[in-house]
């Protein structure tokens, strides 16, 4: 899988960038996953790093002490060029309980009108698609996540919000998210999503993992009032399914 | 354990902080200023991931409720034990009862304040750092307990220690960050030959500074971001990210703060001058 020109450049005395080309593309995610994966079981296994994929770029840093970076540079392009054999991690496509109603989807006539079809044509848009996970942060929890439908693709509001529920579901130019706690905004607020994307109670705060996919489905209030309770007592099973088998 | 009587300005309990969330967008978070946090933990002989309380330029009102040994150090605030003056990087025995106040804030902005063992507040994630949305608190406030064990019995190996000052130094030493490479002749001057002043909007995630350099059209994907990221915005403006600071970002990273050069940076306050000394 290897074979891209990576750049790797020092990102102060603590950490290590390494760059692929600039593009927004899966098999690129895919290349920078694995190869993040065969450090962290194989080459660095036991060592104190922090790894953050994001887009076309890994950061490596470690937590207890400064890199030399000349001697890790070379060891890292050795790395990248070995024969690795990657055991794949299991990559999963979440589907998303969605609830569309003008309770929570505030903007959703606005971003009809602004889009010239209707809302219901904006709700069929949003779940017809799978959307990949490019990377996690912002906020603890927030996805950012590609392949929106152009037809969807909207500018952020001109004037943001002080103020956006937890669990608002957005769109703003190329993005779509989940708003994983109560924050300010400018996202157009097309729906509110069940299902808590950062639970600071759970050992794994947050499920999803980059590299993993996203589909969104409709769910009308009763639906969405019942993950909630479920969601509070934990009994509420997330659908989740391989899809890099 | 101890009370809050009065909170202070911004009163919050921190430790090395919270690792292994990187990859999920939580901060690290942690003290501000690991040199005087360290030194406190230090004196009182306690373990690395000791937790601390850091106090912002004005200081709260503590009852202890038990005995222990505390210990204070960074920002010098006046700090009084039953109205007797206390100094940093001391080891003092409190008793049950005894009551800490701070005055007059003299220098620095952040002060530690330690107590035997730490502080034995929740644990989150493997961190007693606050941080909204991981921790129920950002801050603490009026009538909080925060919990430690009992110390009666304890005999520092070291009582006192001299500290070098760096809070009148205005140089950060930096690192060029990712995107340094593409800052033309003129930003660079400017940021190089130049004062900035630390602007109003500055706190645990990241300090603004007020004066601008010229702008850019540069366009990234998001990448990670560590604290001491100078990021530059496309309008010209400099944010530097600290402890809680967003661990993504899409604005270009040109500078990256030396650990020193952090620990500097968490002392200044509004208004403070710095400017930036490129490491060779």
């Amino acid at each position: 899988m290897s074979g891209f020109p990576i750049s790797i450049r020092p990102f102060g005395a603590h950490a290590i960038l390494i760059e692929w080309p600039k593009r927004v593309e899966e098999t690129i995610l895919t290349d920078i996953l694995n190869f993040t994966d065969y450090l962290k079981n194989v080459c660095l296994q036991g060592e104190h790093w922090e790894m953050v994929p994001a887009y076309n770029s890994v950061t490596l840093i470690h937590r207890d002490r400064p890199i030399d970076f000349n001697s890790f540079k070379e060891k890292l392009s050795q790395w990248y060029n070995d024969e690795w054999s990657v055991t794949q991690t299991k990559r999963f496509l979440w589907r998303l309980p969605v609830c569309y109603d003008e309770e929570f989807g505030i903007d959703l006539p606005l971003v009809a009108k602004n889009l010239h079809i209707s809302e219901e044509e904006v709700v069929r848009l949003h779940t017809s698609h799978t959307y990949t996970l490019y990377g996690i942060g912002f906020l603890p929890g927030f996805m950012y996540l590609g392949g929106l439908p152009e037809a969807l693709e909207i500018p952020r509001k001109s004037q943001p919000r002080a103020k956006v529920i937890q669990g608002s579901v957005g769109l703003a130019g190329k993005q779509t998210g989940i708003y994983p706690q109560d924050s300010p905004g400018g996202w157009n607020i097309i729906g509110n999503c069940s299902v808590r994307m950062f639970d600071p109670r759970k050992e794994e705060p947050c499920f999803i993992n980059v590299g993993d996919k996203v589909q969104f489905y409709p769910i009308e209030k009763a639906e969405y009032d019942l993950h909630k309770i479920e969601g509070e007592v934990g009994i509420y099973k997330l659908d989740k399914s391989v899809w890099n088998a | 354990m101890l009370k809050v009587l009065k909170s202070g300005l911004f009163t919050t309990i921190q430790d090395n902080g919270r690792y292994g969330y990187l990859n999920k967008g939580v901060p690290v978070a942690g003290y501000m200023d690991t040199f005087a946090a360290t030194k406190v933990n230090k004196l009182l002989e306690n373990s690395i991931d000791a937790a601390l309380m850091e106090i912002t330029m004005t200081g709260p009102k503590i009852q202890f409720e038990a005995a222990t040994f505390i210990c204070l150090g960074g920002a010098e605030i006046s700090a009084k034990l039953n109205d007797e003056p206390i100094k940093n990087y001391v080891v003092v025995k409190v008793k049950k009862g005894d009551i800490l106040t701070y005055g007059k804030l003299v220098q620095g902005f952040r002060a530690y304040l330690g107590v035997k063992n730490g502080f034995k507040t929740v644990r989150v994630l493997g961190s007693r750092s606050f941080f909204i949305s991981v921790t129920e608190k950002n801050h603490s406030s009026e009538g909080d307990v925060l919990k430690f064990d009992e110390v009666v019995e304890f005999s520092p190996k070291i009582m006192e220690l001299k500290v070098p000052n760096y809070y009148d130094k205005a140089k950060l030493t930096v690192n060029k960050g990712p995107e340094y490479e593409l800052l033309n002749d003129k930003q660079l001057e400017y940021l190089f030959a130049r004062e900035f002043s630390i602007a109003n909007e500055n706190n645990r995630m990241a300090y603004q500074l007020e004066e601008t350099i010229p702008g850019h059209e540069i366009s990234m994907l998001t990448s990670a971001t560590l604290p001491g990221t100078v990021q530059l915005t496309p309008s010209g403006k400099l944010i530097i990210l600290m402890k809680d600071g967003q661990t993504t970002g899409g604005y270009p990273r040109i500078l990256q703060l030396s650990d020193d050069a952090i620990n500097m940076l968490a002392q200044k306050k509004f208004g403070d001058l710095i400017n930036f000394k490129l490491i060779p």
